[in-house]
């Protein structure tokens, strides 16, 4: 599937949530669901700025396509990043850095990834952007 | 008489809503709310006597002048200063803080010499220190504190020495809530003649400070967090320290003369007052004093208490909970956590229940590592918060748990 299709999936499956409790409890279920980085990956390197919560993110490119694994050490944060990467892992470098995460605003979780609240979400989103383009640049 | 529900009134920003929710304001140590007669005052400033101070010849310049010196004046009998020359305004806290490590230091501390703090600043109480002991080859030694929060003063003999040239301590840790006995701190410091800076960042607010009393040599505080506006803060100096030293920054306002072969430096305060300082903020402060006193400080203190030990019994009802800084001394602020649970994910839910309380390391990093935790939830006391406001932070705990686990 296509960036804009996952993010179309992910929108309707959050629709019948209206609460921000259930929609938490989504975020919290997918969270303890996404896999745990080893140890050995969360490395300064791979770390994004935030001083209330830590995340961590790693990628590889195989055959033009991106594959990140990324991790928190907050629940929530972890199943924030859960939909993320559903959205941006597998795709082609040059989809991801042209993408517009509109889903995000759509499912009313776009202020967790404001820079001011220090999460590292903020970073993270660029940071997927920032090493798609690079990849795009290698090729 | 303490009259809460006029207090509440007084606060506008009380009665807000947040995601349709009442407004729980549990942040207080990161700032206060400010009252309608701060509001009132500098709105009332700025639109009859705004002109900048010290400067002009005319009228306006003359009445706001006048309130800034008479906002001086609030401050130094707030804080009980023997003189107005030992009250200089500041931008904040950590500006106070700076301009000490910057002058004092640079007057006093040689290659060698030491600066003693303690292990549970706020990292504007440690960094300015550590930057001055880098750039002059001094050494940064530390007071440690125990698992209750309670600093090791028994340490503080082997660490002073004839190469100690100041102590700088928070009187209350804004990562903790606990109270330092600072008053035996500085007669400690004082029998072999230290000179002592109190952090009062965390105790202005809550609790009477009178600086004669405490015979601390510096104060600093900040405005914003005693209800005051942002952008003003206060070092309080002996006369003696401040004298000698010298300025911290240069410009406007703290000369007498300048000609490009010489510039004579103006007398205390304005030696340290350099450009067009916040007198709109100073007026501010001296309006949020004025209110505190029309309180009354101890009352504030005991209303604050009666709160935090509510508290502390609510969350030492409930399992898996851990409360850092058990002291039997502390004001305005309690920090734990679930176990297990990261204390973001908890901030996150409380914030979506309406009630703001802090999460993270609260620029205590030492502190933290000393738990070792990565941080903590933060509830911070004022004036305006009550026992129903506590009960739903409880309950708020209570659904965050039960969510996360």
């Amino acid at each position: 599937m296509k960036i804009d299709e996952i993010q179309f999936q992910i929108i309707k499956e959050f629709a019948p949530l209206e609460e921000w409790f259930e929609k938490y409890e989504k975020l919290i279920d997918l969270g303890k669901k996404l896999p745990v980085m080893d140890e050995e990956y969360k490395t300064e390197a791979n770390l994004m700025s935030g001083c209330q919560s830590s995340v961590w993110i790693t990628s590889r490119l195989e055959n033009g396509r991106v594959i990140f694994q990324a991790d928190s050490d907050a629940l929530i944060i972890r199943g924030i990043i859960a939909i993320l990467l559903k959205v941006v892992n597998n795709q082609p470098s040059e989809d991801i850095s042209s993408m517009d995460l509109y889903f995000l605003d759509t499912i009313g979780l776009s202020s967790n990834l404001s820079p001011s609240r220090a999460n590292g979400l903020a970073s993270l989103v660029q940071y997927i952007k920032d090493c798609a383009k690079e990849y795009l640049y290698e090729r | 008489m303490f009259d809460i529900n006029k207090i509440r009134s007084d606060f506008p920003i009380i009665n807000e809503k947040v995601y349709g929710r009442p407004l729980i304001y549990l942040d207080n140590a990161a700032t206060t709310q400010k009252p309608l007669v701060v509001l009132n005052k500098t709105t009332e400033f700025y639109k009859t006597i705004n002109s900048n101070i010290h400067r002009g010849v005319h009228y306006l310049s003359e009445q706001a002048s006048a309130a800034y010196e008479n906002a001086r004046k609030t401050v130094k009998d707030f804080i009980n200063a023997r003189s107005l020359t030992e009250v200089i305004f500041t931008r904040s806290t950590t500006e106070s803080i700076n301009l000490l490590a910057d002058s004092f230091g640079n007057t006093y501390v040689r290659e060698g010499d030491e600066i003693i703090i303690t292990e549970m600043e706020h990292h504007s109480n440690i960094v300015p220190w550590q930057v001055l002991c880098e750039r002059r080859g001094a050494h940064l030694k530390i007071i440690p504190f125990d698992d209750n929060g309670l600093l090791l003063i028994d340490k503080l003999h082997d660490l002073i020495n004839i190469k100690t040239k100041l102590i700088a301590i928070n009187h209350v840790s804004n990562a903790l809530g606990v109270v330092n006995p600072v008053k035996d701190i500085i007669r400690m410091a004082h029998q072999h003649n230290i000179p002592v800076l109190i952090d009062g960042a965390q105790s202005i607010q809550h609790l009477p400070v009178d600086v004669q009393d405490l015979d601390c040599d510096f104060l600093a505080f900040s405005g914003h967090k005693m209800y005051a506006e942002t952008g003003v803060g206060i070092l309080y100096g002996k006369e003696k320290w401040l004298e000698a030293m010298p300025p911290y920054q240069t410009g406007g306002g703290m000369i007498t003369s300048v000609s490009f072969d010489e510039t004579k430096f103006a007398g205390l305060p304005q030696k340290f007052e350099a450009g067009t300082v916040n007198y709109v903020g100073a007026i501010s402060l001296a309006a949020a004093i004025e209110y505190l006193r029309g309180i009354g400080m101890k009352n504030v203190f005991t209303h604050e208490k009666e709160l935090l030990d509510y508290t502390v019994k609510q969350l030492n009802g409930m399992d898996d909970l851990t409360i850092y800084g058990n002291s039997p001394n502390r004001c305005g602020t309690i920090s734990f956590n679930l176990n297990g649970i990261h204390p973001y994910d908890v901030g996150m839910i409380l914030d979506k229940l309406g009630i703001a309380i802090r999460t993270g390391n609260h620029c205590t990093e030492p502190v933290m590592r000393h738990f070792g935790i990565k941080g903590t939830i933060r509830a911070s006391f004022a004036v305006y918060n009550t026992r129903d406001e506590i009960d739903v932070l409880v309950d708020g705990i209570k659904k965050a748990r039960e969510m996360l686990l």
